[in-house]
């Protein structure tokens, strides 16, 4: 008998978890956020059911502030395999002119925790499938993979179930929802190399390339529009930088970088001084933040 | 290619079991630079003042940190050159066993911890116990804290054979036990200068090299099925993971219960067609006739697998509500889903001792022998023979909560002598197994207050939510079982307590009883709610005032008192007592009746 590698084993997981949902779970759908772990999710869930297509709507939450290559390679994906892409934009917080320029948290929780949360409610969805992983941050690392969330989308450590063996319980009240995270157990290391082994395509923004961006606080942000606020004395300069992790262009700092291919990508991982998290810029407000947005309904 | 271990470490608090795994992280160079500034930043408000804390790695949510202790199941993943691990910290607490038993269900290899300068102790063989239980085949004991007791060989060697006695017990197929310190490095990812006379390698060195591939004779082929994929008329297949043996095209396989036969036609290892399938990966699986496959069926090859009802098993209870015998349950194994109940309590184990103890209830995270009986017929094995076709777990049908896990042990056969534990139907189990509270809501108010009609529509919303009730109305009562009864206070006072009981009697039948009388005296209701019991009476006061009730008069009663016609009339010629603490107080005057009975059900949700 062959003994699987740890990426065939980590695979066969997320996959029987997949199954699970939705040979259990009435409305399922699959967050959709267009990075390397989306990738890896859909990629996941296209082997998973094949060759049926994957049998539940994708759900990308649009702050209106990605990357415009995050949104080219979203809707080229969505063609390319036919899939159920629902785009969802909390219109009330465009309407105010919320921003992350002048907002902060506000905008995250608005644009973001509360567009999910009122996607959710609109298309009634039961379960949803979300890209975490365990060794992204400290108390990711007692998440379960099915985490519970009451009717008001919030999450109670206190309450949660015991998994047994790979026995989910699936069980909701209604108006209860369930976040289902399939890559729980991988790493940035996993991901990265099952990306290469897969030939998964990914949006280039995680390639060096010469790219506009400025300076500050510490954080290499990309000029990706005109709409990007240039405080006094700044100015756009062409770097070679990539992103490790792809979110709203003004919050998501980029590393100066020569890695224009996934090994050379790969081994820059592998010798890297800081996780993937410290680039996103909300992660580093206090201790305990991630734990606090989790309890509010963030994934 | 590198293979992945999954292991799991225990230990009380006190052993330092964060600060091993934490140690093993940091010695390897694993953590990333900021989460190590993160860790630097996080020792200085820690408790132990300055120096790096390990465990401080490990224990994540504030709750624990603030506590300093771990409640739940952290995961950490690393990676050597030689392997991927994941490795789950488990709480060492008695009242953790849940949690460390989730993190032992996970794991192939147990490192329990034992503190040197303490020996083995009731914790050491509770965890190993509940390893054993999880079906955890191999165990490596930390013999922590080396340091404490000056490295000291005869020392060491005492534990060794303590804890050799204690695992003859079980069934591990590997043991090893390490001399360590986990503060000071000694044996973790280097071997110490300070124990030569320990020749058995480092801890990490031991995690590289471990074979846990299981080496039972795996013949035969088991797949659960998942669920079956229908994309269009010329495709129909089975989607599982392979859990046992291996399976090519054209072999001959059975789909357990129905025992029907058919040929494999093809399989798919994901996404690519391949000729056979093994253990651990994810399939579907075409055949050659159409036979009856669903979901939770077995596709099999070669094996004896159990098809029955009921087993006998090891259940570990992992729900804060108690255990009681003939409760029913879901019960999920493999991926079938079917009710069950617990029939008996046969025995308690103590935790701790392994000594059995007679009970009739079962307390979270004590551990019993049961018998099971499912109301289908399920397919699986003993647990000891396949862990994926016999562990199970039991899911409260009213708080959907994982009440238990358990393994099967043996099955039952009708004729196996079997004793049904005290299967008296109690109140308590007629309420379950309709999935309410069975409570007797008692309307009280003045003639026109709108009783009748607001208690017909909440027994309508009841009845729309599931709820198995019965209305008593004041006037069909007395057309019936109180028709002998006229309205002297003597006569009064018996009809107040012959409905009080027929209401509790249909609480005892688990039903919802409704009851709308103007019941005006408030010793009347007293008496009631004595009869039915404090905890099931809802009262529900109707304070539409007089003018209000006069003002509609549906009837033409108020008329009719107000001329003498009706004597001791409730509000005109006779008094109306209102309750001094209903449960529920509600006014209609200016209420549409869609408005208070929306009114009533979010109150009546406190009690129902």
């Amino acid at each position: 008998m062959n003994q699987l590698s740890h990426l065939e084993e980590l695979e066969a997981e997320a996959i029987y978890i997949m199954r699970e949902v939705v040979a259990e779970c009435e409305k399922p759908v699959m967050l959709y956020s267009i990075g390397k772990d989306s990738s890896v999710m859909l990629h996941l869930a296209l082997k998973a059911f094949y060759p049926e297509k994957p049998p539940f709507p994708f759900l990308h939450v649009d702050t209106t502030w990605k990357f415009h290559e995050m949104i080219e390679f979203r809707d080229k994906m969505a063609k390319k395999y036919g899939l159920d892409m629902i785009v969802y934009t909390n219109q009330e917080g465009v309407k105010q002119g919320i921003n992350p320029f002048d907002h902060g948290s506000a905008y995250t929780d608005i644009m973001k925790t509360q567009a999910l949360k009122q996607a959710l409610d609109k298309y009634e969805f039961t379960a949803a499938f979300g890209g975490g992983r365990r060794d992204e941050e400290k108390s990711r690392a007692k998440e379960r993979i099915f985490s519970f969330r009451n009717s008001a989308h919030a999450w109670d450590p206190k309450n949660q179930r015991p998994e047994m063996w790979k026995l989910y319980n699936t069980k909701l009240f209604k108006g209860e929802e369930v976040r289902v995270f399939p890559l729980s157990n991988w790493t940035e290391k996993d991901i990265w190399q099952y990306i290469r082994q897969e030939n998964i395509e990914i949006p280039s923004l995680y390639f060096a390339k010469e790219r506009p961006v400025v300076y500050r606080d510490g954080n290499i942000i990309m000029v990706d529009d005109d709409r990007m606020r240039l405080k006094e004395g700044e100015k756009p300069v062409m770097k070679k930088v990539r992103f490790r992790t792809l979110g709203c262009y003004p919050l998501t700092g980029g590393v100066e970088s020569d890695a224009e291919t996934l090994d050379e990508i790969i081994e820059e991982t592998l010798s890297a001084v800081s996780s993937e998290r410290t680039s996103r810029v909300i992660d580093n407000e206090a201790a305990g933040s991630m734990e606090r947005r989790k309890r509010e309904g963030y994934f | 290619m590198q293979s992945l271990l999954k292991f799991i470490t225990c230990g009380s608090v006190d052993d330092g079991k964060s600060t091993l795994i934490g140690h093993m992280l940091y010695d390897a160079k694993l953590i990333f630079a900021d989460q190590e500034k993160a860790l630097e930043l996080d020792s200085k408000v820690g408790s132990t003042g300055g120096a790096i804390d390990y465990s401080l790695l490990l224990d994540g949510l504030m709750a624990e940190r603030e506590q300093g202790i771990t409640i739940d199941v952290a995961y950490r993943y690393f990676t050597t050159e030689k392997r991927s691990f994941i490795v789950a910290d488990t709480p060492g607490h008695e009242e953790y066993t849940r949690n460390m038993a989730v993190g032992a269900s996970f794991a192939d290899l147990a490192v329990i911890l034992v503190d040197a300068s303490k020996g083995v102790l009731v914790q050491t063989r509770r965890h190993t116990r509940i390893c054993a239980l999880m079906g955890i085949k191999h165990v490596v004991y930390a013999v922590n804290k080396m340091d404490l007791i000056d490295y000291d060989e005869n020392e060491f060697k005492n534990i060794a054979k303590q804890i050799k006695i204690m695992t003859g017990e079980y069934d591990f197929e590997t043991m090893h036990i390490i001399p360590v310190s986990a503060t000071v490095g000694d044996n973790i990812t280097t071997e110490s200068a300070k124990t030569p006379w320990y020749k058995g390698g480092t801890l990490q060195n031991y995690l590289e090299t471990i074979d846990v591939t299981d080496h039972s004779d795996e013949t035969g082929f088991v797949m659960p099925v998942q669920r079956v994929s229908r994309p269009d008329r010329t495709f129909r297949g089975f989607q599982g993971e392979v859990e046992v043996g291996e399976i090519h095209v054209g072999d001959e396989i059975t789909s357990l219960p129905s025992g029907e036969t058919a040929k494999v036609k093809s399989i798919l290892n994901t996404n690519k067609e391949v000729d056979n399938a093994s253990k651990g990966q994810a399939v579907t699986i075409q055949l050659d006739t159409e036979i009856d496959v669903s979901r939770g069926c077995m596709l099999c090859k070669d094996v004896n697998l159990h098809t029955n009802k009921m087993f006998t098993s090891t259940l570990l209870w992992m729900d804060d509500n108690k255990l009681v015998a003939g409760k029913n349950y879901f019960l999920k194994l493999g991926t079938k889903m079917v009710p069950a109940v617990v029939m008996n309590i046969k025995y308690k184990v103590d935790v701790n001792e392994g000594t059995h103890v007679q009970t009739d209830k079962l307390y979270k995270n004590e551990i019993a022998c049961c018998d099971i009986a499912c109301s289908d017929t399920i397919v699986f094995d003993e647990f000891k023979h396949h862990k994926e076709l016999g562990g199970f777990v039991l899911i409260d049908r009213i708080t959907n909560m994982t009440s238990a896990c358990g393994v099967v042990e043996h099955p039952l056969r009708r004729d196996d002598n079997l004793t049904w534990h005290n299967m008296d139907i109690t109140r308590e189990l007629r309420a379950q197994q309709k999935g309410q509270e069975p409570k007797t809501i008692w309307m009280t108010g003045l003639s026109g207050a709108g009783k009748s009609t607001l208690i017909n529509e909440v027994e309508k919303r009841l009845f729309a939510q599931g709820k198995h009730t019965m209305l008593l109305d004041g006037d069909n009562v007395r057309m019936g079982l109180n028709k002998n009864l006229g309205f002297k206070e003597q006569d009064r006072i018996e009809n107040i307590r012959r409905v009080a009981e027929v209401a509790k009697l249909m609480n005892d039948a688990g039903l919802i009883t409704l009851t709308s009388f103007i019941s005006p005296f408030a010793s009347d209701r007293r008496s009631a709610r004595d009869i039915i019991g404090d905890d099931n009476f809802i009262e529900i006061y109707i304070s539409t005032p007089l003018e209000e009730c006069e003002r509609r008069d549906v009837k033409g009663l108020y008329k009719r008192a107000r001329s003498g016609e009706i004597p001791n009339f409730s509000g005109i010629s006779s008094p109306y007592e209102a309750p001094e603490n209903p449960e529920i107080t509600i006014d209609t005057t200016g209420m549409t009746v869609e408005e208070s009975v929306d009114y009533l059900m979010e109150e009546l949700k406190k009690y129902i």
